[in-house]
């Protein structure tokens, strides 16, 4: 056993932390750092940065545009990444439509669709969930009709994030009624300024837009836009959910932000002295540290697993489960180091007024993310399906 | 041995029902929440005219000599409506402090508007390090002939953008975390040197922080006398704590009423939400958290109302209970609702923004821990 990182990993951290030093802008830096929503432009500037340099599409096959990298190396990028507090990389293109597309597409597809994800210049969202199909996301209903060369599409898709501002979505979307609701799903690619897409914003409990509804009207989309064989929706839509699950965990940016509590807590005034005198706090933040490093090194048990060739299976459900109750701790620990001042709401207008901040300068995001940060254990699964995998596919019962 | 209401309060409890099921309707209340006031004075002059702002006053202060048991029965029916209007810092906290400090004149002055809703009124009393201190005040006044000069700074006051009136805690003798030296002052909010910056809480009710600034404030306006405000504050915030306590148990009481109605109805997997095992279980344990709730809600109000000697710890007792309640019932509630419980178009998630700040509001679970062990 050997849990240490390689003279040559080591090296790589070291040339990854210096190019983010360098190449990370200042003004995207300052907002994340004072929690200025970033805008759609500020993310794709970030991710071309990233795309220019060859480090964008990391997990690709280096055939398509890939790094070629270790497992190892893989991770330490994501840690630096998040260490720097850089926007988190927009999975719909690069993490999901772009490993289906090189791995169920035609040629022709992926000379067609390839390119504009690993160069930023088509945003991708994500048509799975709908109104009816959450959990039960086999029992979805959006209809897709063959007519001559085209498939008409009609259906409502919902949580659809980021939709507001995407060029594409990709579909699930059933081309046939059968007896088994995973038979006759099928994976579609849908231009979204065609005739009858309409998207109405969801705002949620924290005052953001960030999900949407996104309708589907007769929709006419070319059969070239199928991926895979018709009725072959549900394999590919498996597939993509192992890979959404990888890193949901979310460990290195729990990393950075339980050393910002822990930071803050000796700025914060108590009394005559700081946060950090008040024991029964610091009892809550040190156990939630440990709880964290239990999951960090259950990761990368998992990575080292993955080394040796294995691949991603349940552990994923569980790091998805750990992590994201973790972030949901996290962020209510936040909550409870501002005391009042985690209740005045700020607008995003407000955060960038001259008029200054209620309460610390962190303080307006803190409330907001608690709430947001609810949906963590519903998405990608609800942590109570990743509980029925785990008892299913580890335990066999 | 007896946990049952008089008539009376039963009537009481009646009548704030119908009113939340009948005219508090959740989109009414949305409307309210974002408009300049941030409620309804329509509501407000109702509740005094259905005479709720009166309870808690003796009759002598023209109030219906109501005690913590009406607070309760007031406070558990607005939570379920998720009633925004500032009963808490009008009637509970200033009100309270003015029937119990203020001279004749002092009540004879404001009681009656209060009672009537004609003005309105707030409470000062944390500020950036106290958190849940009472007693952690910098805000200083120093006596100037027969003015008091008031300078500090005062950190989301609850209601303070309506009052007309603000009563402000100051330091006019001791350190920093002294019980003794503590006064009270009605100060006017557009006096010379008061600066008052107002916004919006997350959960729809409105606050602010307030600078003072060289503030010049007649002796009259002193409420009750120099130095010795700690053990009126104390109470009032008890009181406030039960009042809020109950607001919370309401709150919860319709959480788990809609959670389970929501999963009698969603469909997955071709069954009710309801009918899965994993999901039951974790539905009696939000009814458990809320039975717990109200059993230590009844008992603290039965303690305030015989000045019990422990009544201080039951306080703390309960507003730590109702903190690791609400948390569980709150989050519970969400989770069950799937991504509809994030969606600022449903009222769950409303009622979740309130039961979490509530959490913290007049101490948490780790402050009312610590002081149920000191007590």
């Amino acid at each position: 056993m050997n849990l240490s990182f390689s003279e040559e990993d080591l090296k790589f951290q070291g040339e990854v932390r210096s190019f983010i030093a360098e190449n990370y802008p200042a003004d995207i830096k300052n907002k994340m750092d004072n929690g200025i929503p970033v805008s759609k432009d500020d993310i794709q500037n970030w991710q071309r940065i990233l795309s220019k340099k060859g480090w964008f599409a990391v997990n690709w096959p280096e055939e398509y545009g890939g790094t070629g990298w270790s497992i190892t190396q893989k991770h330490i990028f994501q840690n630096e990444l998040a260490d720097a507090n850089t926007p988190t990389l927009v999975p719909f293109g690069v993490s999901m439509c772009g490993p289906v597309v090189y791995t169920f597409g035609t040629q022709e597809q992926k000379d067609r669709f390839l390119p504009g994800i690993i160069n930023n210049d088509v945003w991708w969202c994500q048509g799975y969930s709908e109104p009816g199909s959450g959990s039960d996301l086999a029992s979805l209903k959006t209809k897709a009709v063959k007519d001559g060369d085209h498939y008409i599409v009609n259906g409502t898709k919902t949580w659809t994030t980021m939709a507001q501002h995407a060029d594409w979505i990709f579909c699930l979307v059933r081309t046939e009624t059968t007896d088994i609701k995973q038979q006759g799903i099928s994976f579609l690619l849908i231009d979204m300024k065609t005739p009858g897409v309409e998207v109405k914003p969801i705002i949620t409990i924290d005052g953001s837009h960030e999900v949407n509804m996104v309708y589907l009207d007769n929709v006419k989309v070319p059969v070239e836009n199928l991926i895979g064989e018709e009725g072959a929706g549900w394999n590919i839509a498996k597939f993509l959910l192992a890979h959404e699950r990888t890193g949901i965990g979310g460990i290195p940016a729990l990393k950075r932000e339980i050393r910002r509590l822990r930071e803050i807590t000796s700025e914060l005034p108590l009394g005559e002295g700081f946060l950090k005198d008040d024991d029964l706090f610091m009892d809550k933040l040190n156990k939630l540290e440990i709880d964290l490093l239990a999951a960090e090194y259950s990761e990368l048990r998992t990575l080292a697993a993955m080394s040796k060739g294995g691949h991603p299976g349940p552990e994923s459900s569980i790091l998805k489960i750990k992590g994201t109750d973790l972030q949901q701790g996290l962020s209510d620990l936040f909550v409870e180091a501002l005391g009042y001042y985690a209740h005045p709401f700020m607008s995003e207008d407000d955060l960038i007024s001259n008029e200054g901040r209620i309460g610390p300068d962190f303080a307006a995001n803190v409330m907001p993310h608690y709430l947001n940060y609810r949906k963590v254990s519903i998405y990608g699964g609800s942590n109570e399906i990743q509980r029925n995998v785990i008892a299913k596919a580890v335990l066999g019962i | 041995m007896d946990f049952s209401l008089s008539e009376e309060q039963q009537l009481l409890k009646d009548s704030i029902t119908a009113f939340v099921d009948k005219d508090y309707l959740f989109d009414v209340r949305q409307k309210n929440i974002n408009s300049e006031l941030g409620y309804s004075s329509d509501f407000w002059k109702t509740f005094a005219d259905l005479g709720w702002l009166g309870m808690p006053f003796s009759e002598a202060d023209g109030g219906y000599n109501g005690g913590p048991i009406d607070l309760m029965v007031i406070m558990e029916s607005l939570g379920r409506g998720l009633v925004v209007e500032p009963y808490i810092p009008n009637i509970v906290l200033a009100g309270g402090l003015i029937s119990k400090l203020g001279s004749d004149e002092q009540k004879a002055e404001l009681l009656p508007k209060i009672i009537s809703g004609e003005i309105q009124m707030s409470l000062a009393f944390s500020e950036p390090q106290s958190r849940f201190d009472l007693n952690d005040v910098i805000t200083s006044a120093k006596k100037d002939g027969d003015n008091y000069i008031v300078d500090g700074y005062k950190a989301v006051v609850m209601n303070g953008p309506s009052s007309n009136n603000i009563i402000v805690v100051a330091r006019t003798s001791g350190n920093q975390l002294d019980k003794e030296g503590l006064s009270l002052f009605v100060v006017d909010p557009s006096a010379k040197g008061v600066s008052l910056r107002n916004y919006s809480n997350v959960d729809g009710s409105k606050a602010s922080e307030i600078t003072l600034e060289n503030v010049s404030i007649p002796a009259s306006s002193l409420l009750g006398s120099e130095g010795t405000a700690f053990s009126a504050l104390e109470e009032v915030i008890d009181l406030a704590t039960l009042a809020i306590s109950a607001e919370a148990l309401g709150i919860m009481e319709k959480m788990n009423e809609i959670t389970l109605e929501y999963t009698k109805t969603r469909e997955q997997f071709g069954e009710t939400l309801s009918s899965f095992q994993a999901l039951q279980h974790r539905m009696v344990d939000t009814f458990m958290a809320y039975e717990q709730t109200k059993s230590l809600l009844l008992m603290c109000a039965a303690k305030l109302t015989d000045k019990s000697d422990d009544a201080k710890k039951a306080v703390s007792a309960l507003k730590y209970q109702v903190g690791i309640s609400a948390k569980h019932v709150g989050e519970e509630s969400i989770q069950l609702h799937g991504g509809m419980g994030v969606t600022d178009e449903t009222n769950i998630g409303h009622y979740f923004k309130r039961l979490t700040t509530i959490r913290a509001i007049f101490g948490n679970t780790d402050y009312h821990l610590k002081r149920y062990s000191a007590l």
